[in-house]
């Protein structure tokens, strides 16, 4: 029986066995000369499971007893987390190593919290959910604060270990009443009870906790107040980080945990998903005007396209589903090619965070510029470019499963938040003559900016094959 | 007699827990939830809960405790000053407070678990092994993947805090064991013969 169990959990085994074998290897070595060594081995090993996870059987494999489940939906989230916190690793290396913070930990801190969010998205039980979701967040927390002289960045650190502390104790509370009502952590177990008569108040109000819990780590109003502060302190790459395989990770495992566990009580969380979503939208759209600092507009950018994957899930149907992987998907690709041109932006050899900085960028570098001109229209919506698709998706999602108000709302938000980004475009475009930035072209950054700006544009011709994935992801999560 | 003992205990934990809030002096707060924790472990002893009662001995009383109790003395907090600033804040989080324990209470008084819960939460204690062997062969078999992942949490815990405080400081000496290893009296020493009366 444990043969059977290791075989399903072997891409997770792998992954922790080899941080473990890297970090005795790296602490009786050279440390951190090892560093950039192993941030490619590290980011070559995840590609390699997640095209080994993407090739890999079909159906659904259960082990330990129910903890563990491996099926369509789990797999096309790990792929997504797997590439993005490979993509990310490599992007960061440079910047890391000219501010002398490329310290061996970094990329075995990364893969552990991958290892994290592998098991939440494949959580079948309370416990395992909560076990995941702690080691991808203690991780976080580290690389959070990893530039220790900065002030900033360790205050980043705290804020996001004091907040998400609070966060755990709320989700330990909601799944102890909800254990507490049914008398197993199980998911299987959970649904087969609720499906016995109404839904009582005891599961509701664990419902409320868990859902408050997760709503913290993928930042959906209201509790949201950490993102713009975490992201605006920790370093760059580590942003990059957090925007986008953990947001992934966050929202299976908030699908997982809403259709598996409490999938007979569709009317009773959609509502609450569609409030969050709603605010969401709204306050990320609303409070990044105001931003000239690009980390923080993105951190903005993140609570509002939150609010439109939660859109597609709050519709509860199984194309609800298909449409926040699809919208996922495309939000962790936008974000790596903004990144990447974030990580690219520096003036004599510092990073420079200020919007205004992006003065008339197309004189001077015009490729650069009109691959971010792709990217922000993506980022906003505009139709031609696959960003616009994801929104597409969800707001049909949320039309088809009853909330035409919601998506009426969504349009407004997106329609908003299309200022911003429009404002970033016009800066570069039509702004005024002003502070140059360094000509810094990385030869990986510059990679995947285009890579991700071609995404976006090229995209829209078959998405790539994601559309079908990710329906036959969803079938396999509602039924 | 067990009846006795559980009252014993129980309101000893009360009081306990009830002190360590009220008390002025942080080290008398401390002192006060240690005894909260040995009643407590007293409350499992009648449970039948040895092991449990054992591990929160060793592991409360015995080490999370006397950790508190350095960081209480370490730490020069001013506590008066902290509770003055807490009494600014005092209605809105005692409005909060009541409003949180209004809702409880309707919660639980709405509280029905779902059919055949009870059944399934309920856990006969084995008789025919110990607890510690009982609870081991739950986590090491059925509990198995949790119990790995929770090491994987511990190990996470510890590189976390040795990459944000370890500081290499090249401007120490420090002890080098395969050089002193390799030293031997030929290396080591100089042998000078001294004539008498005329020094070094």
């Amino acid at each position: 029986m444990i043969q059977a169990d290791l075989n399903v959990i072997l891409p997770e085994m792998i992954l922790a066995v080899y941080a473990m074998l890297a970090l005795l290897f790296a602490v009786y070595s050279s440390k951190d000369k090892l560093a950039p060594l192993l941030i490619w081995t590290t980011s070559g090993l995840m590609a390699l499971l997640a095209l080994w996870i993407a090739g890999s059987g079909s159906g659904t494999n259960v082990a330990f007893g129910g903890m563990f489940v491996d099926d369509g939906f789990a797999r096309f989230a790990k792929v997504t987390i797997l590439l993005s916190a490979a993509a990310v690793l490599v992007m960061g290396q440079d910047y890391m190593a000219q501010r002398g913070m490329l310290r061996f930990e970094y990329p075995l801190l990364v893969s552990l919290s991958v290892v994290g969010m592998m098991m939440m998205v494949s959580a079948g039980d309370l416990m395992s959910l909560y076990m995941g979701l702690e080691l991808q967040s203690l991780a976080l927390y580290v690389v959070a604060s990893m530039r220790r002289d900065s002030v900033k960045s360790t205050e980043a650190g705290l804020k996001y270990f004091v907040l998400g502390a609070l966060s755990s104790g709320l989700l330990l509370y909601g799944a102890s009443l909800v254990y507490g009502f049914a008398g197993t952590t199980k998911f299987e177990g959970i649904i087969q009870v609720a499906q016995h008569g109404e839904v009582s108040v005891g599961l509701l109000f664990g419902i409320v906790f868990l859902i408050a819990g997760l709503a913290f780590k993928v930042s959906a109003v209201p509790f949201h107040m950490w993102t713009p502060d975490v992201y605006e302190g920790a370093p760059t790459p580590v942003t990059a980080f957090f925007a986008s395989a953990p947001k992934m990770a966050a929202m299976g495992l908030f699908a997982r945990v809403m259709h598996d566990a409490f999938g007979n009580a569709v009317a009773d969380w959609s509502q609450i998903l569609a409030m969050l979503s709603l605010a969401s939208m709204f306050l990320g759209a609303v409070a990044a005007i105001g931003q000239t600092n690009i980390k923080r507009l993105m951190a903005y950018s993140s609570i509002s396209h939150m609010g439109f994957a939660l859109m597609g899930l709050a519709s509860g149907t199984a194309f609800g589903v298909q449409a926040m992987l699809i919208y996922m998907a495309i939000y962790v690709t936008m974000n790596i090619g903004t990144f990447a041109f974030i990580l690219m932006m520096e003036k004599d050899g510092k990073p420079v965070t200020d919007i205004a900085s992006l003065n008339l960028l197309s004189r001077r570098e015009p490729g650069k510029a009109l691959a971010m001109l792709v990217l922000l229209f993506s980022l906003a919506g505009v139709p031609p470019m696959l960003g616009f698709f994801g929104k597409f998706y969800v707001l049909r999602a949320a039309y088809d499963g009853g909330l035409a108000w919601l998506a009426i709302a969504g349009v407004v938000a997106s329609v908003i938040g299309a200022f911003y980004y429009l404002r970033i475009v016009y800066y570069m475009y039509f702004g005024e003559e002003g502070e140059e930035l360094d000509r810094n072209s990385s030869p990986v950054l510059w990679g995947f900016l285009m890579a991700s700006a071609a995404v976006m544009v090229l995209g829209i011709i078959n998405m790539f094959g994601v559309e079908g994935a990710a329906a036959a992801a969803a079938a396999t999560l509602v039924n | 007699m067990s009846v006795f003992a559980f009252y014993l205990f129980a309101i000893s934990a009360v009081t306990g827990g009830l002190f360590t809030v009220i008390s002025r002096q942080p080290v008398h707060s401390v002192l006060w939830l240690i005894l909260a924790f040995l009643s407590s472990a007293g409350l499992f002893v009648l449970l039948g809960a040895e092991f449990v009662a054992m591990l929160l001995i060793i592991v409360y009383v015995g080490a999370v405790m006397v950790l508190f109790l350095f960081v209480v003395m370490m730490l020069d907090v001013d506590f008066a000053e902290l509770k003055a600033e807490m009494a600014k804040f005092m209605p809105l989080a005692l409005l909060i407070g009541v409003i949180i324990l209004m809702q409880m209470v309707m919660a639980y008084g709405a509280w029905e678990s779902a059919h055949g819960a009870s059944e399934l939460l309920a856990q006969p204690i084995p008789t025919d092994r110990h607890n510690t062997e009982a609870l081991g062969l739950i986590l090491y078999d059925e509990y198995f993947l949790l119990f790995q992942l929770s090491g994987l949490i511990l190990l996470v815990a510890m590189i976390g805090a040795i990459v944000l405080t370890l500081r290499h400081r090249k401007d120490i000496k420090r002890q080098d064991i395969l050089a002193q290893m390799f030293r031997d009296p030929a290396k080591a020493m100089e042998l000078k013969d001294v004539k008498p009366g005329q020094g070094l």
